[in-house]
């Protein structure tokens, strides 16, 4: 059996373990071997994301107990999928962090994006809903550490608003795994999905609640209509690094969904019908709606990214509820596509407000932006990647999710609102690019005295008055290059966009043909115990034995 | 004995539900500790109620109680009380930082009302 799937999982533990308990008060140590973990993560995903991309399926069980009673992993294509997605953002955003100094605006920044790394990885690869759940908490908790990162009064606020919101979550998500246990007895979601199908439809009131409290929390964290209310002021708040690393944040949301509706409540299962069409469709597209509206109305520039995150899951999760293999795949090309553009937005958000002076991040004329052209390019090119225009990548997943869209009964409903949604984002990016970028030039050179250089200390009070801040004079690097390979990764993502969506296709269609899993994860043999003793004590050895015969033939 | 957890588990629900819904940070986190306590309950009752019985095999036990709840209800425990130590002290900072305890934000929050009109001020 291969260790390789369980290194995401425990190398960002084992690292931020260190980092937080012996190179604590050493930034620059913890900078490089937070880097270091990070790439060392993207090498394994690759690897991971190699070796799933022939179709294998790959299993993973903890302490080498069988399936229904142990807890296993599973490296799928989609898992893999998710897996390479978090850990190309993970770096950049990383580098970005690093060079803007926010990691160093307060503590312990290092050790939670490596415990968010973690927490998001192990909730792409568990095959075990209530391990899936375990990892919501971890990569929750970090995020409430990183959310309210270098403090201040907003920041807090809208931290405590967001915690507080996700805590009613976690409890949802909580109710919804005991009713599931009690209705199946399992909660291995191989397992389930047998005993699920197996379910007299009669008496299937417990499991459809189930099944829609479980279809809610996802909802939560990817920020569907109804209960998107913490997103817009966390995402704002958030120190930007961390916005940017948030972006994956809202697609584990969708990943639940796409995983446990194809796996554990196949489209095809009589008692959750209607849950996508009659449900989750029409929230879709009013959060599509909602997120656009809010793009043209927000009044500071980085709730105008919020919401265009908002509407941007709003059409990731329309084509995800139209629940065919196409709509998947389109679904998942749009989610590697916003990651990268979200992440983006955020990061070039932070330096505009940060160049702006006392506008800030609010949509006012305000002075010329020192480095300007180079930042007016890469918002340009992030605007339009967002709101779906030719010809980057933002297009091509909107394309593929209009083309998806034809087997669904709401068909027009899609494409009105989709192609409506898109116009007024293009509206709400255009006025604010050219508000910030170009109006600023109209303004004679007394409106606005303040140097650069003195500025940001009056813009930025968001942030602690005694707080250190990072280097102000000289523009670094680091943050652009940053920012220029999330840019890059959308560009490739639009010139590789046949490869990569074949990719995709063949994962939409492993997901909705999902008996290798189940035969995979239920019939692989674990480790075996004397029927004669009832302690486990003696049968270290024994175990041991059986490990090494079975290493060669599990796989 | 159903009728007790039942009971106990729509009594916490409710009065956790009705305190999230305040306005202040104090009530909601106590609602939001009552709606943990309610689902540790339900989940402890998700492996059906028997009384009496040992969860692990032992000599001479004729039937036997769901252990699997009792795991995830300890897992749930420590979860729900570490999630409730941060959001006191997220609470906290926020109470201390911001002189109230008022979850929702003011309508047109000060630094935000204030911060436009900046650089008329200062000029």
């Amino acid at each position: 059996m291969s260790h390789w799937i369980i290194t995401p999982v425990v190398l960002p533990a084992m690292l931020a373990a260190i980092l937080v308990l012996m190179v604590r008060e050493h930034i620059v140590v913890q900078r490089a071997l937070s880097m270091a973990g990070a790439l060392a993560l993207t090498a394994i995903s690759i690897g991971l994301f190699w070796q799933a991309s022939d179709g294998t399926i790959t299993l993973y069980q903890l302490g080498n107990w069988p399936a229904p009673f142990g807890i296993v992993l599973v490296a799928d294509r989609l898992s893999t999928l998710m897996l390479l997605l978090t850990t190309l953002l993970a770096p950049l955003v990383l580098l970005y962090a690093m060079g803007s100094g926010w990691d160093a605006r307060g503590r312990h920044f290092h050790p939670l994006f490596q415990f968010q790394l973690m927490g998001i990885l192990g909730a792409f690869l568990t095959g075990d809903a209530f391990n899936l759940f375990v990892f919501f908490e971890v990569l929750l908790i970090a995020s409430y550490g990183l959310m309210i990162h270098s403090g201040g009064k907003d920041r807090l606020r809208a931290g405590t608003q967001y915690v507080l919101y996700n805590l009613l979550g976690s409890t949802l998500f909580l109710i919804a795994l005991g009713t599931i246990y009690a209705q199946t007895g399992t909660l291995n979601m191989a397992d389930l999905a047998g005993r699920v199908a197996a379910l007299d439809p009669g008496a299937s009131a417990g499991i459809r609640v189930a099944a829609v409290l479980l279809l809610m929390v996802f909802a939560i964290k990817a920020a569907v209509l109804p209960l998107h209310f913490w997103l817009p002021d966390s995402y704002a708040h958030a120190p930007a690094p961390v916005a940017a690393l948030f972006a994956i944040m809202t697609k584990v949301g969708a990943y639940g969904i796409i995983r446990v509706y194809t796996l554990v409540f196949p489209p095809d299962l009589e008692i959750t019908q209607g849950l996508f069409d009659t449900w989750l469709m029409p929230a879709a597209l009013l959060t599509l709606g909602l997120g656009m509206i809010g793009v043209l109305g927000a009044g500071r520039i980085d709730r105008l990214v919020a919401f265009s995150v908002i509407g941007s899951m709003g059409l990731l999760l329309s084509a995800v509820s139209v629940f065919t293999p196409d709509g998947i795949a389109a679904a998942l090309y749009y989610a590697i596509h916003s990651t990268f553009a979200t992440a983006a937005l955020f990061l070039l958000v932070d330096q505009i407000r940060d160049r702006r002076g006392a506008a800030g991040p609010f949509l006012v004329q305000g002075r010329p932006i020192e480095g300007g052209a180079l930042l007016a390019g890469m918002f340009f090119v992030a605007a339009i990647a967002m709101t779906g225009l030719p010809p980057l990548s933002g297009f091509l997943g909107k394309l593929l999710i209009l083309d998806a869209a034809g087997a669904s009964p709401l068909m027009w409903w899609v494409w009105a609102v989709v192609l409506t949604g898109s116009l007024v984002a293009v509206v709400g990016f255009s006025r604010a690019g050219s508000l910030i970028f170009w109006k600023a030039h109209q303004t004679g050179p007394d409106t606005d005295p303040i140097d650069p250089e003195t500025a940001p200390e009056v813009e930025d009070d968001t942030a602690q008055p005694g707080s250190t801040k990072g280097p102000v004079a000289p523009r670094p690097v680091l943050p652009m290059i940053a920012i220029g390979g999330l840019v890059a990764m959308l560009i490739a993502l639009t010139v590789f966009a046949g490869p990569v969506n074949r990719a995709l296709t063949a994962t939409a269609a492993q997901l909705f043909a999902p008996e290798p899993y189940i035969g995979l994860v239920l019939e692989t043999p674990g480790k075996k115990i004397k029927n004669d003793s009832h302690g486990a004590a003696d049968d270290h050895a024994d175990a041991a034995d059986h490990d090494g015969a079975e290493a060669g033939e599990d796989h | 004995m159903e009728f007790l957890i039942a009971t106990a588990v729509g009594a916490l629900t409710a009065a956790g539900i009705y305190l999230v819904l305040r306005l202040r940070t104090f009530p909601v986190i106590i609602g939001t500790s009552l709606l943990s306590y309610a689902v540790n309950v339900f989940l402890f009752a998700s492996g059906r109620l028997a009384l009496n019985a040992p969860p692990v095999l032992r000599d001479g036990a004729e039937r036997y109680t769901d252990p699997l709840p009792q795991a995830l209800v300890l897992t749930a425990i420590v979860i729900s009380f570490g999630m409730t130590a941060v959001v006191v002290m997220i609470a906290l900072g926020s109470w201390l930082s911001a002189d109230d305890d008022l979850v929702d934000r003011p309508a047109v929050p000060e630094s935000d009302a204030r911060r436009p009109s900046l650089p008329e001020g200062d000029a």
